[in-house]
């Protein structure tokens, strides 16, 4: 018998029960279509994870000041002050894997302009803190060290302070507001960045010189509230640190018995920390996709199985008019490979349809990776496959009389 | 007639187990069909009568035993050979019919010849449609089996069996499901059939069916005890004749 007379023999099968073959290859429809738009979907904020972290600067260094003991309690990192703009210019000379250092102060502060007010935070630092931060200007200008030198009053200010002093879409540059009762100039806007992954808001930021917030607007102008670095590439923040350390360490002129009144963290370790998260996360989502594969499975299985098993006398019928057992198995091959693919097919186009309309509707980032189609498609096409044409093979090896008989 | 034979059956046996109990369906059964012949076999239920002709058609493997179809040892042949045989050598007529649902009349009397790759695609629906038109159904090649009657569905069945041109037509009661016209109807195509020189064996347990035929075999107890040349054999078209009008079937020819 040729392919050719096999294949409509099959056709004809498929064709004169469309409800049937509809009905088997919804099974795999779902199944496909369900796992592919559950990894996108989940594939999707695991990147969006990994992209808001790495948004943040992956070279950056953050020294903050260590934690205070009063009488047996510890107040926790940043509430003592230990740094000073000395240890961030000592890190400066002496720290050859360090690129950018700056000295930063910050407070939250009131900003009026007329009838409007806001409070916000403002940080002052060099202008290198733009470059550490991952930050730039959209448009306007950054300051200058003459700034810096005049305790210039001068700043930059994010887009949510903008909306909320100037209103939205109105242009801040030139125009001045106060910060508790000082006027300052605005001379530039910093770029849209939303929300962090912490659902913080960056862009609810003034960014001023070091010199004019710490001398306008703190009450001590020794210490700082933190020091940014900048690693000069990823793979020697970990030695960066430790020179650091050592650095602090001297500068503060801690013995050997003193833990450090510092803490130094470099945006590698929050990276870690959000590693082992989407690690997490990974793992939760291929055990979802494994159970929803096996499920799928089990449901194509299950219909595969009726369906063949019920045909047992048509098989009887095609076997005593002269099928042979060969021919039979590959007729339903053939049926089983079809509905497999083409199940598979229209499984994959609608798991996408569905993870584009929950990224549409939902507001969910989504990422179809191609395994996700590779995979749910392949064993579906596999289960199908496999239980379209084992029970048929157990037809095809009866007596012709025995299948007939079949009820 | 010629005296070539079509079928020669010798000490066959067929054993059911069923539990413990041991059943004979068949005990040394020995039969000789020759071609251009018309048998009818006949026996209460359980005589036997079916099971043999289910070996006789090759569905079933007898216990032991020797069966010779067209000068080919049926017994000793593989699966594949014995399909390639039901194919090409075997038309089977069932009680029940077993056409493919949902399957036009056309396509189910093509499917024999699916299974073999003598036709071409156009070959093979003109030798259906000739088939068809031979059992009268060629005006309803195209209906599906729901829209025909017991009847026509059988005669579907009958042109499936015919479209190979086999050496020999095996009916398993094909009037059992059948009013008396349409039985005889049946009768007259298996007459002329068999004029035409096909050899037909066919199990019934209607004594007035049977005696259509030329010669009786009577089962019992998975025996043949009777083995005789039909006297006064009846003709189909001239039972059908006598029979009231009333009772015919209305079909839509």
């Amino acid at each position: 018998m040729r392919i050719l007379n096999q294949i409509k023999v099959a056709a004809r099968s498929l064709n004169k029960n469309k409800l049937r073959t509809f009905l088997t290859m919804l099974g795999i429809i779902i199944g496909v279509g369900s796992v592919i738009a559950m990894l996108a979907i989940g594939e999707g904020s695991r990147q969006n994870i990994q992209a808001s972290v790495a948004s943040l600067g992956t070279n950056s260094i953050m020294i903050y000041p260590g934690s205070m003991n009063q009488g047996g309690v510890r107040m926790g990192a940043g509430s003592y002050s230990t740094l000073t703009v000395k240890d961030a210019e000592a890190i400066a000379a002496r720290c050859d894997l360090v690129t950018l250092v700056t000295p930063a102060v910050s407070r939250s502060v009131q900003v009026i302009d007329g009838a409007q007010n806001w409070r916000t935070f403002i940080v002052g630092s060099n202008i290198e803190y733009l470059a550490i931060r991952n930050l730039a200007i959209s448009s306007g200008s950054a300051y200058t060290l003459a700034d810096d030198r005049a305790a210039a009053k001068v700043c930059i200010i994010g887009q949510t302070v903008s909306d909320n002093i100037f209103g939205p879409g109105k242009d801040p540059i030139g125009q001045s507001l106060r910060i508790n009762s000082i006027p300052f100039r605005v001379i530039g806007l910093l770029e849209k960045k939303g929300q962090n992954t912490f659902g913080q808001d960056q862009d609810d930021i003034i960014i001023a010189p070091f010199s004019t917030v710490q001398k306008r607007l703190m009450t001590s102008s020794k210490f700082v509230s933190s020091i940014y670095a900048s690693g000069s590439s990823e793979k020697v923040i970990d030695k960066a640190k430790d020179e650091i350390g050592t650095i602090l360490r001297e500068q503060h002129k801690l013995t050997l018995h003193d833990d450090d009144d510092f803490t130094v963290r470099s945006q590698a370790d929050i990276a870690n920390i959000f590693g082992s998260i989407s690690k997490i996360m990974t793992i939760l989502l291929a055990s979802i996709a494994g159970i929803s594969l096996l499920v799928g499975g089990i449901g194509i299985m299950n219909i595969m199985l009726v369906s063949v098993t019920e045909r047992t006398r048509e098989i009887g019928i095609r076997m005593a008019i002269g099928a042979k057992g060969r021919d039979v198995l590959i007729q339903f091959m053939i049926e089983a490979v079809f509905i497999s693919f083409l199940g598979g097919l229209i499984g994959v186009g609608l798991g996408m349809i569905t993870a584009g309309a929950v990224a549409t509707f939902g507001g969910w980032p989504v990422v179809i990776t191609s395994s996700s189609i590779l995979l749910s498609f392949a064993f579906s096409a596999a289960v199908g496959i496999f239980f379209g044409w084992y029970p048929a093979r157990k037809a095809a090896g009866l007596n012709p009389i025995d299948a007939l008989r079949y009820e | 007639m010629e005296n070539k034979n079509i079928i020669v059956v010798k000490n066959l046996w067929k054993i059911y187990h069923t539990g413990d109990i041991e059943m004979n369906a068949l005990r040394d059964v020995s039969l000789e069909v020759q071609q251009g012949d018309f048998v009818a076999i006949m026996g209460a239920s359980g005589s036997g009568k079916s099971t043999f002709m289910n070996i006789l058609g090759c569905l079933d493997y007898p216990t032991r035993g020797e069966y010779l179809i067209d000068g080919e040892n049926a017994l000793k042949l593989d699966k594949n050979k014995l399909a390639e045989l039901r194919n090409l050598k075997i038309g089977f007529i069932f009680q029940s019919f077993n056409i493919l649902a949902r399957t036009s009349a056309l396509e189910n009397v093509e499917l024999p010849l699916l299974y073999n790759n003598r036709f071409k695609s156009k070959e093979r629906k003109e030798k259906a449609i000739k088939a068809l038109q031979s059992v009268g159904l060629g005006e309803r090649i195209n209906s599906m089996p729901n829209q025909l009657s017991g009847g026509q569905q059988q005669r579907v069945a009958i042109a499936r069996s015919l479209i190979n041109e086999p050496v020999v037509i095996m009916a398993d009661e094909p009037t059992g499901n059948l009013d008396t016209r349409t039985s005889y109807e049946i009768m007259d195509i298996f007459q002329a059939l068999n004029d035409k020189g096909i050899t037909i064996v066919m199990v019934t347990h209607e004594s007035d069916i049977a005696q259509c035929a030329r010669r009786n075999v009577l089962f019992r107890d998975g025996q043949i005890i009777e083995n005789k040349i039909v006297q006064e054999r009846k003709i189909a078209k001239e039972e059908l004749k006598k029979l009231p009008v009333f009772q015919s079937e209305k079909e839509v020819k």
